[in-house]
Formats: structure tokens, C-alpha cells, sequence
């Protein structure tokens, strides 16, 4: 049993109740919040490095023997994961620190945050399907209280849409955990494999069935094409903070269980259902690209991407070849990074001019020549330039997509790459190379550099993340690639949880 | 090797910290290190003129096939000493032509980078590798043309430029992978020798068509040429090194490298020889049709691609050594003209030939330097241009097919060079004094360094055509070929076809130069047409990009969560519909005997409770329905011997149903804005789905594969968890963990309440 699996979930449950009794002490709050969550990118790593050596670490909750207890479980693709969720979270932590209204801090901004992460982290790690579900549900409710926090019009208008599809989607979660429990009589992830395995074949079609309620339930958690109305109802709404946050993180919670389920547990019916997943994915990749090149407001553009970026990933779990999945997994690292990175430069855009609008906005090349370099870093990466992280990314998918013969899907994978350029570039056009309007005001940075300080340093690691990702992948590709093999052969999870081989 | 690539990329990141701190002499200083490069890279002519192909291999991601593999032959030589070469030349050039801007640094960084690219490029052997650096030199070249970006439309030119390369270069990744597929490797080390093996394979026709619209879009030929002349937005420097001499050749040299994988077959002259010769009239057409001087460079630049390609396409030995020579020819001249343009425009401040004349006596050396440039782009002898051409006119003349049609289309491109030529070499020098902006000066020797060399070196190897011919082409022209071939340079090849073609074409040349006020503006009125040309065609699907997205916007994200909602619950219906009728042989048909007339009644009352909830005006009559409804299921759960679920489910029924009266109570009626239709889609949609779901439900009560695990919880909360509550135990100990979450969710919640409560931005504006 490895204690180390429990760590990523028990600090930032810790940190949360730790902020709530320092509720009325917005710095011992602030710096819970860098510590605790610089304590959490320590664990995680930690737990990459242990899952690395030994394969699977499994924690039996309570000491009760899977399956009858719960069980966390940290395979590769858990442990990046949980990884991701760490680099997200410090980063969101340091950006914080300048860019929080204060009275928001008052109403528990830490707390929420620090609980949000918590429930991400169950998420990844838990191998139980109906425990899934209340970290989900841990997800939701935080989510909707950082959503809401500020109490503007626009918030709230977005934050109904976001809860209420997302409550659809739990909704379908639980009925179908419910109609799992009760064909196969169990709720634990390995136990489950193990038994739908012994399903006759002529007899699997109810499986199917109770899979394409999962599919939807979590393709709406991933806003894959067409449940994905809620993301850009409200992406644009919060904090950028928080934005980074949900954007770079929380739809890959999504994206996550549906690769979990599509591998470990509902791999009796590839050929159908993994052909529905392909054609998710590539309506999800176009109808995101879509959305974003009717834009022209900073975050919504970037909230669309967030949706066609999502189909990629979708794509690498479609195609379903050991390559494809290390794309996929490889796409979601980088666009945890990319995409939380282009949030927050959005958000320093706005500190600096006081507005996410392309038209008011213009200049900042002139003015603000880093800031730039880092835009376009993270900007070009997105769109699959190399050597940056999401050409590595993009290529792996096309080249797993080309090999399995899937014209169609690469077609389309190749073309949202180029409408995800113009749209960037039309970012760029706007913001950084146009000249600045006439009336443009500098919004006065209250002589404050040092708090600028807060907005630059994730940022430019993001940046760094991205570069080193797109020039120096080899290692990431060994852990995707043992992490995809992990995937696809079941038995080394399934012998870890249960101790016994299938 | 490594560092020979990567040196630029160095420099390239100190640039922007450098330039301010060294100068005036930061142009010679930056260019020492492509004069280095230029060194070192031609000490190795010796080797590899004696046939020898050098590897230099390290790992990048080896899982992936990708590594940084650098092959040094004849073409890629070649190619490397031109960058280098007049790199060098671009970099002191650029010293003098931006001192004192802003940006300089920022330029500094960006050609250098381009430089590092484009020798990345041309060296590597790794498919992927080289397709990095392909993509590099497209971002370069971007952030270059957009150099002046407060203007308008140096931004648009810039995005239209990398969009129709980017677009290239995404079918060319494609068209690579599927050659790794084909021809089962990565590396060109490889390939080159398995030409065989991908010319017969399947993927053969998709592989060259992906990579062709790449090197097609790179190497601007028609119908993709119209994004260069518009690149001309760069400053010259930029013109006179990316878009003349070397990034537009990317799409060349990757042809030519692949000449001895792909090419040989009929599909590959066919679209190489025509579209190349269709590019090269088109070139020569719109150079004489346009007076601005970097507009007529530019064009006549898309002449020499056009050419290039043609030659390639044609293949045989003849046109293969045309094509090595045609290239080294139009790199010294094309280079040596933009930079001598350059001049122009720094001295006078004017752009346009009209304006142009009698400059020779203020700028004798430039005029000079210019007139020999001329005479090899014309191809007149004794310039190296004039080699290049006769044997472009033999290739051709032998062509094994399509041979009339493309000697008709060089004779009458070629015609049309001579007065390109001549409105470039003696229009701006020659004749009456026009005024200028600004007093002409002799331009400075960092200027002038580059096109005396360009030119000179020209006019050297036309004299002396075995000095290049020898070693640098013969290797090129080999490793374009993929096997030995004969090369023979020489200036006088005797009285033949060709020279009697270069004498008539000159001939005409001079006459239509003679008319040039006339022909010019004659042809000039053609523009009328140009809609109907693929720049249009780009503008069009630039605008469908933003209406298709607008409409389907507005269609998808339409802002009513009814409609979100609906499309979930439709596509899911259609989804597990679809899965069942394909997926589930036997519908199940449910035994209902066994069910007690009690349960039926309870039944009856939900169904009812539900049917009252969603049809009444009234709210609460609507929030009493639901809790009738919540009371029938509590009351299930009690029959099926779950007491306390059915225990908690009545608490939590009667708090809801309290709650919600509390808050309804304050409310105004209902107000019925729903058309009838719409609510008859909804209830059937909802019965539908309803229906559907409780299908399934009867198939899995069909079923139990396997015994549930609770039976374990059953057997073991006495003993094992000391409550006699099985449902406690499993709360607070089997699934403890569960109960936490719960808890936590329970806090979030409210806090969020209270934050939503008191932090309202209204009161906060107040």
C-alpha cells in the first residue's frame, strides 16, 4: 500500500479547511494558497516518479480489500494527470496573488480553490466509478461558487447554463452507475474490467448501451461537440484565474474519465464505440474553431479553442492504436499548459488596457515587447507551430490517425490546425501588432510593479513548459508511451487493485 | 554540424541585446558569423564534389522517429553556401539599411532565425526534422513581412503569405507521413534509395499531391503565386534574402531532393513541367505588366520558381543541370538586384521605374553593379545567366513529353526577361535626370558589398563555367539525379536551336522594351481581369471563414439553455436508440405477474403527481405535485424493504417542498410565452427519452451477470465494522471516503451561498 497516492488529494482538503479557519486573514490565505499548492506540484511529482518505478500504486481506503472498499489508484496516466494538476494549481495560486479582487478573497476564493483542486485530484485518482462521482460533484459545487463569486450579471447568467447542463450530465452519470451496479454487481474500476470481460459477446450490447450514457455524461463534462453549450456560456465569466484554471484543468477531468472508462472498462465494442467517440471528436475539433473564428472578445475566443482542442484529445482515444493515445495524452499536457498560459496573458492584457475586446485593444508589441514574445509562444504552440509542445502533439495524432487510415479525421485535424492559426493571429493582429486606439487610457498599474511580477511568472513558465515540451519531449513521450501501453494492456491495473491476475 | 545549424538560433536570442550596444558595427560584427558558416561549409566542397554523401546523426525524440540527422551532398551544399553567402551579404546590408530604427534588434533576431532555419532545412535528412525547420522559415518570414505592422497592409500581407504556406505546409506533414508509410522511414537517407518501392505503392498519388501543395505553396507557383509580390511589404533586406534567394527556393530544393523518390513518373512531369511552365509565363507577364521595382523583381522571381520547377519536372540530365545552374545563376543576380533596389529606394525614396532615370552619374558603381546583374538575368552572354539559359532551352527542346508546349511558354517568357531586364538595368540609369525625394548618393560599401560580389561572381562563372560547373554543381546536380550524370558547362555551345531561340528572344525583348511606355500600360489594363485569378480566390475563403463561423454560431451557441438542454437529451435518445437497435438483438418483454396490485397504485399516483406537475398553471400546485411524486417513490423504497432511503427521502421531499413554497410565495404567476409546438416537441422528446430509459432499465433487471459486492457488506458490518446498520457501516466505513466528498460538498456549497448572498456587484457599485 502506497500512502503517496492519498497526498495529492489530502493537501489541498487540508489547505481548504485550513483557509476556512483563517477566514478573516486574506495574506495567511494567500500564502496557504502558494504553499499548499507548491506542496501539491512536490507530491504529484513525487507520485509520478513513484508510479514510474513500480507500475501501479494502489491505497485501499479504510484498509477494506478492493473491490468492496474504495481504492486510489495511480497508473502513468493518473499520475500526469495529477501532475498537470499541480502545475495548474501553483500557477493559478501565484496569479492570484495580484490579480483576486480583494473582496472576493473575503468570501472564500482560497477555500473554493483549494477544494476545487481537491475534487480534480479524486477524480484522477480514484478507482471506484460511484466515488468518481462525488468528486465530481465536489468539482461542481466549487466550480459553481468560484463561477459566481463576484456577483456579476454576466456571471450568473452563465454560471445557470453551467450548472444545469452539468447537473444533466451527473444525472447521467448516476443512473448510469446505477444500471452498471446492477448488471455486474460492482462499483470498483478493476473489478468491473474483470467481470465485463466475462460477459458473453451476444450478450455485451447492454453494455454498449449503458456506455453511451457514460459517453454523454462525459462528454458533456468535456464539452465535446454537440453537449458543449455550457463552456462558453460561462468560461468568459469568472476571474481569469479562475478561467486559467477551468479552461487549462476541469475539462480534462472530462476528457480523463472518458479515456479511464473507453480503455479499462468498455472495451468490448471498439469498432462502434470508438467510432462514435472519433466522430465527437471531429465535430468537437471543427465546431470549437468555428465558434472561436466568430469571435472577438479575448476570452471567448480562447474559450471556443478550449472546445476544439478537446477534440484532439478525444481523436487520440478514438483512433485507439498505442501511438494515438500518447497524442492524446501528450495533447492534454499540452494544452493544460497552452491553453492556462493564453488565459492569463488575456488577463494581464486586460490589467494593462481594461479590456478583453479586440477592437479597443492594440499596440502591446510596441509597448510591451516580452509580453508579446510570450503571447506568440503560447498563441503559435496552440496552433501546432513547431518546435513548440502542440506541433509535438499534433503531429503524434496525425501521424497514429494516417497510420490507421483515418483520412477523414486527419483531414479535419489539419484544418482546425489552420483556423486555430487564423484565429490566434487574428488575436495577434489585434492586440499586439495593430497600433492601439486614439482614446486608448493605460490603465494606471498603481505604481505596483512588483504585483505585475505575479502575472508574469506563470505565464513565462508556462512558456518555458511549452518550449521544453516541444524541443526536449523525449522524456514526456517515454512516460505517454509506457502510460499508453498501460492503457491499452489492462491486466498490470487490474492485478495491482484486485492482487490477483485476470 | 549541430552547431552550424543551431549557431544562427544563438546569435539570433543575443541579437536584441546586442544591436543597441554595438552600433554602426553591428552589421559587419552579425555578419561574421554566416562568413564563417560560408567558410566552414566550403571546405567540405572537396569531399563531397568527389561523390561522397556526409551524415552527421543526433538523437532528438527517438521514440518518435525524430532526430536531427543532417545530410551533406551536392544540393544540400549547394544551398548551404547560398544561404551563408548571401546571407552574409543581407547582414551587413541590413546594418547600414535599418540603422537607427527601433526594431533593429527585433529584425536581427528574426533574420537570423530564418537563417538557422533555412539551413535547418535544407541539411536535414529527418522527415519531421525538416518539416520543424520548413515551419520555422514560415513564422520567420511573417514576423518579417509584418515588420512595418501599424500599417494595415503589411499585417494582411503578412497573414496572407503564412496562411497559404502554413496550409501547404499542413498537407506537406501529410504527404511526409505518408512517404515515412510508403517508403518506411523517417529518414531522406533512406528514402532516396527506395524510390522504387513509393513510386509503386498505393499511397503514391495522395503522398506526391499532399507534398507538391506544399512545395507548390512554399515556392509561390501558380495558382498559389500571388502571396509573394505581396511579401514585398518586407523591408528590402527581407525581400532580397526570403523572398528571392532562399525561402521561396524551400519549395525547390524539397522537389528537387525527392526528384529520386518520387519523381520519374508521368503524374510528376506532368504537374511539375506544367504548372512550373504556366508559373513562369504568368511571372514574366505580371513582372512587365508592373512598374513598382520590387513589384517587378518580385515577379520575375516567380518567373525563375516557375522555371526551376519545370526543369525539375522535365528531369532528364539536361534539365537537371539546367536546373542547378538556373538556380545559382538567379540567387547571385536576384539577390545582387534587390539589394541594388534597395539603394534605389534608400537614396532617392522612390519605388516606381516610371519615376526612374538618368541616376548613373550619381551612383556610377551601383549603376554598374546593376547593369551586369541585368545582363545575366536577361541571359546574355558572357553572364553565368546566359549558361543557365541555352541549357534551360536544350532541357526543354528535349523534353520526353509535353516538350512544344512548355518551349513555346519559355521562349515567350524569356522574351518577355529581356525587357524586364532592361527596364531594371538601364531604365533607372540611363536617359534624362527625373527628380528624386531625396539627392542621390553613391550608396555606402556595406551596401553596395553585396551586390558587387553577386554580380561579379556572375559575370566570373559565365566567363569561367567549369569553375562552379566542376564541383558544387556537378555534386548538386548528382544528388538531384540520384545517380551519376554528365555535367558540361560551357559558354559557347555552338550555333544550335537554342542560341537561334536566345537571339530571337532577345531581339523581341529589346523591341518591347523599346515600346515599354506603351506595352506596359497596355498590359496594365488587363488588371481588369484579375478577379478572376486565385488572389480573389483567397480572399473568398478568408470571408466564408468568418460567415460560415458567424452563421454556425449563432445556429450551435444560440443562448437558450431549452435548446442546449434539448439537443443533449436528443442526441443521447439518438445514440442509445441507434445502440439498441444495432447492438441488442432481442427486445426484452418485461413478466409483470409477479408485481402486487399495491405497487401499481403507488405507481399510478407518481405518474399521475408527474403528469399534474408539468401541464398546471399553478406553481404550487406544481411544487405539491412534485412532493406527491417524491412521497410515491419514498414509498417504493419502503416496499422494497429500504426503510431508512425511504425515511430520508420523505425528510428530504418535505424540507424541498417547504423550502420551495417559502420562495415561490414570492414570486408573480406564471406567464406562458411557449407555443403550443414547441411544447408538443418537448413532451415528446421527454417521453421519449423517459420511455427509453426505463427500456433499458427493464433490460438490465433482465440481467445480473454477477452477484452484487453488498452481499459482502451484509456479511461483514457485524463483524468486521461493528454496526449492526448495514447502511451506516457502508457510510462511514466501507465507503467512508464517499461520505467526506459529501461532506465537503456540503461546505462548498455553503460558502458559495453565502458569498452569492453578500457579494453582490450591484450593492458593491452602490
Amino acid at each position: 500500500m502506497s500512502h503517496v497516492v492519498a497526498l495529492p488529494v489530502l493537501i489541498p482538503l487540508l489547505a481548504g479547511s485550513i483557509s476556512l479557519i483563517f477566514w478573516r486573514s486574506h495574506s495567511a490565505q494567500r500564502w496557504i494558497g502558494v504553499i499548499a499548492n507548491a506542496a501539491l506540484l512536490v507530491a504529484s511529482l513525487w507520485l509520478l516518479r513513484e508510479t514510474w518505478v513500480h507500475g501501479h500504486l494502489v491505497m485501499h481506503m479504510g484498509n477494506w480489500p478492493a473491490p468492496f472498499g474504495i481504492v486510489l489508484v495511480s497508473d502513468l496516466l493518473a499520475a500526469i494527470m495529477i501532475v498537470l494538476t499541480g502545475i495548474t494549481g501553483l500557477a493559478t495560486a501565484l496569479f492570484s496573488l495580484s490579480s483576486i479582487p480583494r473582496e472576493q478573497e473575503r468570501f472564500g476564493y482560497y477555500p473554493l480553490l483549494h477544494l476545487l483542486l481537491a475534487g480534480v485530484a479524486g477524480a484522477f485518482l480514484t478507482g471506484d466509478i460511484f466515488n468518481l462521482y462525488v468528486w465530481f460533484e465536489v468539482m461542481l459545487v466549487a466550480s459553481f461558487a468560484l463561477l459566481i463569486l463576484g456577483g456579476e450579471r454576466a456571471q450568473m447568467e452563465g454560471a445557470i447554463k453551467y450548472v444545469t447542463l452539468n447537473l444533466l450530465s451527473s444525472a447521467l452519470f448516476l443512473t448510469a452507475i446505477g444500471l452498471l451496479y446492477g448488471v455486474a454487481g460492482t462499483l470498483n474500476m478493476a473489478d468491473l474490467a474483470v467481470k465485463l470481460a466475462e460477459v458473453p459477446p451476444e450478450q455485451s450490447g447492454l453494455l454498449t448501451v449503458i456506455a453511451m450514457l457514460f459517453m454523454i455524461a462525459f462528454g458533456i463534462k468535456a464539452a465535446a461537440f454537440p453537449l458543449f453549450f455550457w463552456l462558453p456560456a460561462s468560461y468568459h465569466t469568472p476571474q481569469v484565474a479562475v478561467s486559467a484554471l477551468f479552461a487549462g484543468l476541469l475539462t480534462k477531468v472530462g476528457v480523463y474519465s472518458l479515456f479511464r472508462f473507453f480503455t479499462l472498462i468498455f472495451d468490448q465494442d471498439v469498432a462502434f464505440t470508438h467510432e462514435i467517440l472519433l466522430w465527437m471528436a471531429v465535430l468537437t475539433m471543427l465546431s470549437g474553431v468555428l465558434g472561436a473564428a466568430a469571435q472577438y472578445e479575448f476570452r471567448r475566443i480562447l474559450s471556443f479553442h478550449s472546445i476544439s482542442q478537446i477534440g484532439y484529445m478525444i481523436l487520440g482515444l478514438a483512433l485507439f492504436t498505442p501511438l494515438a493515445l500518447v497524442g492524446g495524452i501528450i495533447y492534454i499536457v499540452h494544452h493544460s499548459i497552452v491553453k492556462a498560459s493564453l488565459f492569463q496573458i488575456s488577463g494581464l492584457v486586460y490589467r494593462l488596457r481594461g479590456t478583453y475586446e479586440l477592437k479597443g485593444l492594440g499596440g502591446l508589441f510596441r509597448s510591451h515587447p516580452w509580453l508579446s514574445i510570450l503571447f506568440l509562444i503560447a498563441a503559435l504552440s496552440l496552433a501546432g507551430m513547431p518546435p513548440l509542445s502542440g506541433f509535438m502533439a499534433k503531429f503524434i495524432i496525425v501521424r497514429a490517425g494516417l497510420e490507421a487510415g483515418a483520412w477523414v479525421a486527419v483531414f479535419f485535424a489539419l484544418l482546425v490546425g489552420l483556423l486555430t492559426l487564423y484565429s490566434m493571429l487574428k488575436i495577434w493582429n489585434e492586440v499586439f501588432w495593430k497600433a492601439g486606439p486614439e482614446t486608448q487610457h493605460e490603465v494606471p498599474t498603481r505604481g505596483q510593479s512588483p504585483r505585475l511580477t505575479y502575472y508574469y511568472l506563470p505565464i513565462a513558465l508556462f512558456a518555458v513548459m511549452t518550449i521544453l515540451l516541444g524541443v526536449a519531449i523525449q522524456p514526456i513521450y517515454e512516460i505517454a508511451e509506457r502510460s499508453a501501453s498501460q492503457l491499452l494492456d489492462t491486466r498490470g491495473y487490474i492485478e495491482a487493485v484486485l492482487g490477483v491476475q485476470p | 554540424m549541430l552547431l552550424a545549424v543551431l549557431s544562427g538560433f544563438i546569435l539570433a536570442f543575443l541579437a536584441p541585446w546586442l544591436t543597441p550596444r554595438l552600433g554602426r558595427a553591428v552589421g559587419w560584427l552579425f555578419g561574421l558569423l554566416p562568413a564563417a558558416l560560408f567558410v566552414w561549409f566550403a571546405s567540405f566542397i572537396p569531399v563531397v564534389a568527389s561523390g561522397e554523401t556526409l551524415l552527421f546523426s543526433y538523437p532528438w525524440v527517438p521514440g518518435l522517429d525524430i532526430n536531427l540527422t543532417f545530410l551533406l551532398d551536392g544540393l544540400s551544399l549547394l544551398f548551404a553556401l547560398l544561404i551563408s553567402g548571401i546571407g552574409t551579404f543581407i547582414v551587413i546590408y541590413a546594418g547600414y539599411y535599418l540603422h537607427g530604427e527601433a526594431y533593429q534588434g527585433r529584425f536581427y533576431l528574426l533574420i537570423l532565425a530564418f537563417m538557422a532555419s533555412m539551413l535547418g532545412l535544407v541539411l536535414s535528412s529527418n522527415l519531421v526534422a525538416l518539416f520543424v525547420f520548413w515551419e520555422l522559415t514560415s513564422i520567420t518570414s511573417y514576423l518579417l513581412i509584418g515588420y512595418h505592422h501599424e500599417e494595415g497592409k503589411a499585417r494582411a500581407s503578412a497573414l496572407q503569405g503564412l496562411f497559404v504556406t502554413v496550409a501547404g505546409g499542413l498537407a506537406l506533414l501529410a504527404g511526409l507521413v505518408l512517404l515515412a508509410v510508403a517508403g518506411g522511414s523517417y529518414e531522406l537517407s533512406e528514402l532516396l534509395t527506395s524510390g522504387d518501392v513509393v513510386r509503386e505503392h498505393a499511397l503514391y498519388l495522395p503522398l506526391l499531391l499532399l507534398i507538391l501543395l506544399g512545395t507548390f505553396t512554399k515556392s509561390a507557383q501558380f495558382p498559389f503565386h500571388f502571396w509573394l509580390p505581396n511579401a514585398m511589404a518586407a523591408p528590402t533586406p527581407v525581400s532580397a534574402y526570403l523572398h528571392s534567394a532562399t525561402m521561396v527556393k524551400a519549395g525547390v530544393y524539397l522537389m528537387a531532393r525527392l526528384n529520386p523518390t518520387l519523381g520519374g513518373t508521368e503524374t510528376w512531369l506532368l504537374l511539375l513541367g506544367l504548372i512550373g511552365a504556366t508559373t513562369m509565363l504568368i511571372g514574366s507577364y505580371m513582372a512587365l505588366r508592373s512598374t513598382g521595382v520590387k513589384q517587378v523583381l518580385a515577379y520575375s522571381t516567380v518567373m525563375a520558381l516557375g522555371t526551376l520547377t519545370m526543369l525539375i519536372g522535365v528531369g532528364t540530365e539536361k534539365a537537371i543541370t539546367a536546373a542547378v545552374a538556373f538556380l545559382l545563376a538567379h540567387s547571385l543576380y536576384k539577390g545582387a538586384l534587390f539589394m541594388i533596389a534597395g539603394i534605389i529606394d534608400h537614396e532617392t525614396g522612390i519605388k516606381d521605374f516610371r519615376e526612374l532615370g538618368g541616376l548613373r552619374s550619381a551612383m556610377p558603381l551601383t549603376a554598374l553593379f546593376a547593369g551586369i546583374a541585368a545582363l545575366s538575368l536577361a541571359g546574355i552572354a558572357p553572364l553565368f545567366g546566359f549558361v543557365a539559359k541555352e541549357l534551360m532551352f536544350e532541357a526543354v527542346l528535349e523534353a520526353p513529353a509535353i516538350g512544344t508546349v512548355i518551349t513555346l511558354f519559355a521562349v515567350a517568357s524569356a522574351m518577355m526577361v529581356v525587357a524586364i531586364a532592361a527596364v531594371i538595368g538601364l531604365r533607372p540609369w540611363f536617359g534624362p535626370r527625373l527628380p528624386t525625394k531625396k539627392t542621390p548618393h553613391e550608396a555606402p560599401p556595406s551596401l553596395l558589398a553585396g551586390p558587387a560580389v553577386l554580380a561579379t561572381l556572375g559575370l566570373l562563372f559565365g566567363l569561367l563555367p567549369m569553375l562552379p560547373g566542376q564541383h558544387l554543381l556537378s555534386a548538386a546536380a548528382l544528388a538531384v539525379a540520384g545517380e551519376p550524370i554528365e555535367v558540361y558547362l560551357s559558354l559557347w555551345h555552338g550555333f544550335n536551336l537554342p542560341l537561334l531561340l536566345s537571339a530571337t528572344s532577345l531581339a523581341v525583348g529589346l523591341l518591347l522594351y523599346w515600346q515599354w511606355s506603351r506595352v506596359q500600360p497596355a498590359l496594365a489594363r488587363l488588371a481588369a481581369w484579375d478577379h478572376l485569378g486565385p488572389e480573389r480566390g483567397y480572399e473568398k475563403v478568408m470571408a466564408s471563414i468568418v460567415s460560415i463561423s458567424d452563421s454556425h454560431t449563432r445556429l450551435v451557441q444560440n443562448g437558450y439553455l431549452r435548446y442546449y438542454i434539448l439537443t443533449i437529451i436528443s442526441t443521447l435518445l439518438l445514440l442509445l436508440a441507434w445502440t439498441i437497435l444495432t447492438r441488442y438483438p432481442v427486445l426484452p418483454s418485461p413478466d409483470l405477474s409477479g408485481i402486487a396490485p399495491h405497487t401499481f397504485t403507488i405507481l399510478a399516483i407518481t405518474a399521475l403527481a408527474a403528469l399534474y406537475a408539468v401541464t398546471t398553471r399553478s406553481r404550487l400546485g406544481a411544487v405539491a405535485a412534485l412532493g406527491a411524486l417524491g412521497f410515491g417513490v419514498a414509498l417504493i423504497y419502503v416496499l422494497f424493504s429500504a426503510a431508512d432511503v425511504g425515511i430520508t427521502q420523505v425528510l428530504v421531499e418535505t424540507i424541498t417542498v417547504i423550502m420551495l413554497v417559502l420562495v415561490l410565495f414570492r414570486l408573480p404567476g406564471f406567464l406562458d410565452f411557449t407555443l403550443s409546438g414547441s411544447r408538443l416537441r418537448d413532451g415528446f422528446i421527454a417521453v421519449l427519452f423517459g420511455g427509453t430509459i426505463t427500456l433499458i432499465l427493464l433490460m438490465t433487471t433482465e440481467v445480473q451477470f454477477f452477484p452484487p459486492i453488498s452481499e459482502y457488506f451484509i456479511e461483514n458490518s457485524g463483524p468486521l465494522g461493528h454496526g449492526r446498520n448495514i447502511v451506516n457501516v457502508i457510510l462511514v466505513d466501507f465507503r467512508a471516503i464517499d461520505t467526506l466528498g459529501e461532506i465537503f460538498v456540503l461546505a462548498l456549497a455553503a460558502i458559495g451561498v453565502y458569498a452569492m448572498l453578500k457579494l453582490r456587484a450591484e450593492d458593491r457599485k452602490s
